[in-house]
């Protein structure tokens, strides 16, 4: 049996209740027993916060858009073309890369949890994390994609899927139309990161 | 039955409210919440499947009322002191004992070799794929984690005992129903399997929408 615990029990009962003053609780606790070293965790936030975010994924999918043959690469085993980019790592293992087109809408939830291509769009936002939308995107992704301003053409289908393993699913938008003598590096600009989770668009510019 | 985390296609959460790409966190403590999670994980005394679990066995009245990284954080906390990195003497303020796993200890200088190198799942496996790209499956009822009463699983409620189609064939990736309990990897076939919405929900919003799970062969059977 999994160790189930009353509620009152629960270790982390004994931390002060208030955020911020419970992770101080837990840092300065692991850092006397010499278990975690501060700056390590701040090494951690700083790659988050400022070296892996959705410019990466931006990079790929621009990438895509005006070189067949990667696009061709990165459909058929995503996880070696974005390895060679760099793009490998920490909860980017098994990448799979999902062409949104006139016909079909991807767009990517975690009901059980909150999983998403850390390597190639960083951290996940607040309302990918949030219950409504793990909740509603699988049931009703249609309701959610107005909550962020998109309507799809009746005749195109919508797919969700769902993170359940360790695969990680990054959307390529579609490449909005006239942008044809852009160059790759302009391009970049217009892919949104909730484009890649298929709650956006590309920007038309 | 799951647990209170398992809430793919639940009524009554309200809007999803967008933000701009520039929060990567709202508050401080949040990336520090994220940093010392990940940084006691660098100790190696868990897998993923271990500390997703820690979360889920948060009480539902927890995991209902803290917002995310509160929730990592009792994880994290509950989790210490069950593997015994803490105690929870020490958790209350009181005496700081030392630690054998200090010489374990990532310095700063590890940190992007360590996200870099990543943790990948997929593993040899001896289980025979019986499926292939096409083929129909029936998802498991009643659902549940075969092999641990109330044990951490990764097929969804709202998903189970459905009839789906074989999408993709992803390898052989660790079990989770066994990874999150010490049971070892026991790796086996993983397919991505769609189900269309309409055989899901009482009002699907459109006849040809479709959700696509991560399934592994042994939440699956053959329907002829």
């Amino acid at each position: 049996m999994p160790h189930d615990h009353h509620n009152h029990e629960h270790p982390h009962t004994l931390l002060p209740s208030d955020p911020a003053l419970r992770v101080k609780a837990l840092e300065t606790l692991l850092t006397r027993k010499g278990l975690i070293d501060p700056a390590a965790l701040d090494e951690i936030i700083d790659t988050y916060e400022n070296k892996i975010g959705p410019k990466n994924g931006a990079h790929v999918v621009a990438k895509a858009w005006t070189d067949p043959e990667f696009r061709a690469a990165l459909l058929d085993d995503a996880t070696a073309v974005v390895s060679e980019l760099g793009y490998y790592g920490r909860q980017g293992e098994h990448m799979v890369a999902l062409e949104n087109t006139p016909d079909v809408h991807n767009m990517v939830v975690c009901t059980l949890c909150s999983c998403y291509p850390w390597p190639l769009l960083g951290i996940p936002p607040g309302w990918y994390k949030s219950d409504a939308y793990r909740a509603r995107s699988v049931r009703e992704p249609r309701k959610v994609l107005a909550e962020f301003g998109v309507t799809l053409p009746e005749d195109t289908a919508v797919r969700v899927w769902d993170s359940t393993a360790e695969v990680r699913y990054l959307v390529i938008p579609q490449r909005p139309k006239g942008t044809e003598n852009l160059s790759e590096a302009d391009l970049r600009a217009l892919v949104t990161r909730d484009s890649m989770i298929g709650c956006g668009l590309a920007v038309q510019p | 039955m799951t647990r209170v985390h398992d809430m793919g296609g639940r009524f009554g959460d309200g809007p999803v409210i967008p933000e701009p790409e520039e929060d990567v966190f709202h508050e401080d403590w949040h990336g520090r919440a994220l940093a010392v999670t990940l940084g006691v994980g660098f100790l190696g005394q868990w897998n993923i499947d271990t500390s997703r679990h820690a979360r889920e066995r948060l009480s539902p009245q927890d995991y209902t009322a803290f917002s995310y990284y509160e929730k990592w954080m009792a994880g994290l906390a509950d989790l210490m002191v069950e593997k015994g990195i803490v105690t929870r003497e020490e958790l209350a303020g009181g005496d700081i004992l030392a630690s054998d796993l200090a010489s374990r200890m990532a310095p700063a200088a590890k940190v992007p070799e360590i996200l870099a190198s990543g943790g990948p799942a997929d593993r040899p496996s001896d289980v025979t794929q019986t499926f292939q790209v096409g083929d129909a499956v029936r998802t498991s009822r009643p659902l549940g984690n075969q092999l641990i009463a109330g044990g951490h699983t990764r097929l969804p409620a709202y998903a189970s005992g459905v009839v789906g189609r074989v999408v993709r064939f992803h390898g052989t990736h660790v079990l989770p129903d066994a990874s999150a309990h010490g049971l070892g990897d026991r790796a086996e076939p993983l397919y991505a399997v769609a189900f269309p919405a309409s055989d899901l929900w009482a009002q699907p919003e459109h006849p040809r929408d479709e959700v696509i799970l991560d399934l592994w062969q042994s939440y699956l059977d053959p329907v002829e």
